[in-house]
């Protein structure tokens, strides 16, 4: 048996469900490698004593018919957790204790997961990089100061680094799929409306979706299946016949059609990215897919539409933020100088900079201009993937215009970094199915992704052809431990 | 409406005529809030009926609470108004203590109920008023800064609590019609069950935009907007004061700021809370947490089908079925705890009586001990029996105003007050005819001037014939018999 954490989920559960391994073996596992692992900073709190008394509880009464028997799961410290603090990575929210449980959460402990612990992100979920966290920079295991991703860079990096089998992040841009990408890994964010959005701290709730990242792609599909459900609690969810997604999960992609968009060819395009998008449509082709040129005209404009409603959304989502109730206040002499110190001091740079944008667009005189005009192009960005789909089954991108960059290297330049997004936006805005899978290594050997577009509430045909190209790519991390402390 | 009854403020020949629009903010009757769970009932200890969603917590969202829904429609329905199949939630953006979430969830550009109308009974005729919304929205919590010599204290029970907003068209003209079209509005919802219209527990709360002009003139002047004005009365007093501040800058040769203003109710005058420059920028948007609200044409039959009798259709089979007058239909209406009242001393008693010792003697003891008619201390049952005494001849009027007053001191049975003190009227002629002679007896000097042409002393005879009949004579009798004596 091959080191404990370097173990898929399936494996996981497999030699759990074979009594080869307890869960007590394996959450201690798990943290024993994290202490040791301080250097990557994934973590913003461990949950680690109690995980250990959780996994004894599982083993003293086991239920093997769970889907996720007592094995230790992180998550992304966007998910309230009942009585384990959580802080969207800001400092508004550090010392903020929830009473309630996110439902994509309860869904994991109801399949037997324990939490280890919370896990860094980006403030809010903004930024590409995990540097606009208030708790600091992750760093990526493939390489040593380089960042893993945002806004869901904690969770990527704790994947890769082997320091949870599994994790769930929330993608609102690109946020699952950009850092998997960025570590070798593998990130799906489900169609909107599958994944219960009650108890995330909330972003830009019309384009906010959880999602699982994983070492390979069946894991995702395990992951999925116990996520994905309809919530009364969420309005925006939608009650739909869920798949067994590990179960039907097949290779056999034949007849499937690929659609290949020309407008994700983008200027100064690494040399490497087109390359790898090439050996994937032959890879899809050898399965025996069908491969179709087609056009989403409107991808140009998916980029400044997602930065004016994302932020405009935010900045009324983090209005609640005031001090007055919870979280983080600083005193003033009145009400408004309250807010204005609370909000000054509590939120970081990029959030500020987000909620001014937000602000602004959303302001009588601009409404028009901006957020009505934005929302328009929304739906024409939406139109051109109906269009799409009418003629292919999935469509298949890279995930990212470039590979993992140094930390600090496009900090003052918000616009660069916000060109990150620029390959999976657009799929927020559509509210589709997308998947980053490994796909190669450029000339620095980091990883770089292919992402997989489905139709709404068709995860299990994009898992499908993940699982089919993961096969054909075999793609290996080779990552050195090099953080390791004794 | 005839010219005298124009409300017009005067001013050195000059005369303005005031123009007043109401936005009234009605709380839905439901037991539980707009988006959440929590309690909404009223007086309850602070912060105790608040949820993770009343209070904003992170990732908490709103779910609309199909009640809720179901009343606006409703009352939409009782407004003859249009109900818009489909509306959106907004969210109204602003900074406030009491305001958890930094927004209210609102509806801004797509109400649920749209275009409709209320017609006033004036006493010169009816007039319409138009309205032009009624939308949804949520209520803020209560700061509270009486309590803390340093802090500002916010209690959230009434955050989330689902409110009407009822805008009208500026149609109004006067503070009379303001106080009738507000008693319309309230009955009309109370009928429906949709608000009780407590304006004490602040059910029921309007904002009050007035403008003026000169008589004759076709533009609407500069308007300002009087926010949260809790009673008819205060509405009234802000109205005058407002309009005369409006005039005297007219007067002045001055021009009218458009701003929002509060009603200072110990000085009786409004004075400036922001001007137009300083006025919020809302950021409305639609909420991204609420899906479009989309309302079947089923829903809407099967809400109509429940609606019971309204106001104006009750009012209307009053004066036909009973032969009421206007005047008396209206006021029996006006409330449905008095119409219902009304109804039930007629099902077994004369509807003329009941209409006047309704409107009459129990609107007086009502008055004068404070009480609703759902508290009156005489219960329909026994008022009937009362009316049936008197119509039956078994006592007077007169008797039965004594025998009321008796019924009052916890709702006493009429004929066992009637039994047990001796008051059943005297109707025997022969007994009658008896008394008239020794009246007559008694007064053979009032008799002669009586016959030498003096008409008026018969009211004195009929007095005296009553006196002798300790008040139990009938009184029909008493006059029959006394013109057959005294002109015979």
């Amino acid at each position: 048996m091959s080191d404990i954490t370097s173990q898929s989920l399936f494996e996981l559960t497999s030699n759990i469900k074979e009594k080869k391994l307890s869960s007590e073996e394996i959450t201690k596992a798990f943290i024993d490698r994290a202490e040791k692992s301080k250097k990557l900073n994934v973590y913003v709190t461990d949950n680690f004593e109690k995980a250990i008394d959780q996994s004894k509880k599982f083993d003293s009464n086991p239920n093997f018919d769970l889907k996720l028997p007592g094995i230790p799961i992180a998550v992304k410290d966007l998910f309230c957790t009942n009585g384990v603090r959580t802080t969207a990575g800001s400092k508004i929210l550090n010392n903020f204790v929830p009473t309630y449980e996110s439902t994509v959460t309860q869904n994991l402990w109801s399949q037997g997961a324990i939490l280890l612990g919370k896990l860094n992100c980006d403030e809010f979920a903004m930024g590409s990089s995990n540097e606009t966290s208030f708790f600091g920079n992750v760093q990526n295991p493939v390489g040593e100061n380089l960042v893993p991703g945002g806004s869901s860079g904690g969770s990527s990096a704790a994947v890769a680094a082997n320091l949870t089998p599994v994790t769930i992040g929330t993608d609102t841009g690109g946020s699952i799929r950009q850092p998997a990408s960025f570590t070798g890994t593998v990130g799906l964010k489900p169609t909107y409306g599958s994944c219960s959005r009650y108890g995330i701290v909330a972003f830009a709730s019309s384009l906010d979706q959880a999602g699982p990242m994983t070492k390979n792609v069946r894991d995702c599909s395990m992951l999925l299946e116990v996520i994905s459900s309809f919530d009364q609690k969420d309005s925006t969810s939608i009650d739909y016949k869920r798949n067994c997604y590990s179960k039907e999960l097949s290779k056999d992609i034949k007849g499937k059609k690929i659609g290949i968009p020309k407008e994700y060819r983008v200027d100064n395009m690494p040399d490497k990215i087109e390359q790898l998008w090439k050996n994937g449509i032959s890879y899809a082709k050898d399965c025996g897919a069908e491969i179709i040129d087609i056009s989403l005209p409107h991808t140009n404009y998916a980029l400044p539409t997602y930065y004016i409603v994302a932020p405009a959304e935010a900045s009324s989502n983090l209005a609640r933020y005031d001090g007055v109730k919870y979280g983080f206040r600083s005193p003033g002499q009145n009400l408004i100088e309250m807010y204005e110190k609370t909000r000054s001091e509590g939120f970081g740079d990029e959030v500020k900079r987000r909620i001014m944008i937000g602000t602004y667009v959303l302001s009588s005189g601009y409404y028009d201009a901006y957020y009505l005009k934005a929302q328009k192009v929304r739906q024409l960005i939406k139109k051109d993937f109906d269009d799409a789909f009418s003629k292919v089954d999935a469509i298949l991108t890279p995930s990212t215009p470039s590979s993992a960059f140094k930390i600090g290297e496009k900090t003052n330049d918000p616009v660069s970094m916000y060109l990150n997004d620029i390959f999976t936006v657009p799929i927020n805005l559509a509210g589709l199915p997308g998947i980053s899978i490994p796909a190669g290594k450029d000339k620095n050997n980091y990883p770089l992704g292919l992402q997989v577009i489905g139709k709404p509430f068709d995860e299990q045909n994009i898992l499908n052809i993940s699982y089919a190209l993961e096969d054909k790519i075999n793609f290996k991390n080779d990552i050195s431990d090099w953080w390791l402390s004794e | 409406m005839s010219k005298n009854s124009e409300y017009l403020i005067e001013r050195e020949n000059k005369q303005y005529e005031v123009i007043i629009g109401l936005e009234v903010h009605a709380q839905v009757t439901s037991e539980s809030k707009l988006f959440s769970q929590s309690s909404t009932k009223f007086g309850a200890e602070p912060n105790t009926q608040v949820s993770l969603v009343d209070a904003a917590f992170p990732g908490m969202l709103p779910v609309i609470n199909e009640f809720c829904i179901e009343q606006a429609i409703k009352t939409g329905i009782g407004l003859k108004a249009k109900i818009n199949k489909k509306s959106v939630f907004d969210r109204k953006n602003y900074f406030y203590a009491d305001l958890p979430q930094g927004y209210q969830i609102s509806q801004y550009k797509y109400p649920i109920v749209g275009e409709g109308k209320v017609i006033l009974d004036m006493p010169n005729g009816q007039k319409e008023i138009g309205i032009e919304r009624l939308h949804l929205e949520q209520d803020a919590g209560k700061s509270i800064h009486d309590i803390d010599p340093n802090n500002t204290l916010v209690d959230l029970n009434r955050s989330g609590v689902a409110l009407m907003e009822i805008v009208s068209k500026p149609d109004l003209r006067s503070p009379d019609e303001v106080n009738v079209y507000i008693k319309k509005l309230r009955s009309i919802m109370r009928y429906l069950g949709t608000c009780d219209g407590n304006m004490q527990e602040g059910s029921l709360r309007a904002d009050v935009n007035v403008s003026v002009r000169l008589k004759g003139e076709t533009e609407f002047g500069t308007r300002c907007e009087i926010k949260n004005v809790n009673s008819i009365k205060f509405m009234q007093m802000a109205i005058i004061s407002e309009a005369n501040r409006q005039i005297d800058l007219l007067e002045e040769g001055k021009e009218i700021d458009q701003e929002t203003r509060l009603f200072d109710t110990k000085r009786n005058e409004t004075r400036s809370m922001r001007s137009k420059e300083d006025a919020h920028d809302y950021r409305y948007f639609p909420d991204p947490d609420l899906l479009p609200l989309e309302i079947s044409q089923e829903l809407i039959e099967k809400i109509k089908s429940d609606i019971p009798e309204l106001p104006d259709e009750k009012k209307k089979r009053f004066i036909d079925k009973f032969n009421l007058s206007p005047y008396e239909a209206t006021i029996l209406v006006s409330d449905i705890e008095t119409s219902n009242f009304f109804e039930e001393v007629i099902k077994n008693s004369d509807v003329k009586l009941a209409t006047n010792w309704i409107t009459g003697e129990l609107f007086a003891v009502l008055n004068e001990k404070n009480l609703e008619i759902s508290q009156s201390p005489v219960s329909a049952k026994n008022l009937s029996k009362l009316i049936n005494l008197i119509k039956d001849g078994t006592i007077s009027g007169k008797i039965a105003k004594t025998v009321f007053e008796q019924m009052i001191d916890g709702d006493q049975d009429p004929l066992i007050i009637v039994k047990e003190k001796g008051l059943k009227q005297e109707s025997d002629p022969k007994a009658i005819e008896e008394l008239i002679n020794k009246v007559i007896e008694n007064n053979s000097d009032k008799v002669a001037e009586y016959k030498s042409g003096k008409d008026k002393l018969f009211g004195f005879f009929v007095g005296q014939a009553m006196k002798e009949s300790k008040g139990k004579g009938n009184p029909q009798l008493i006059n029959k018999i006394l013109k057959e004596k005294l002109n015979g």
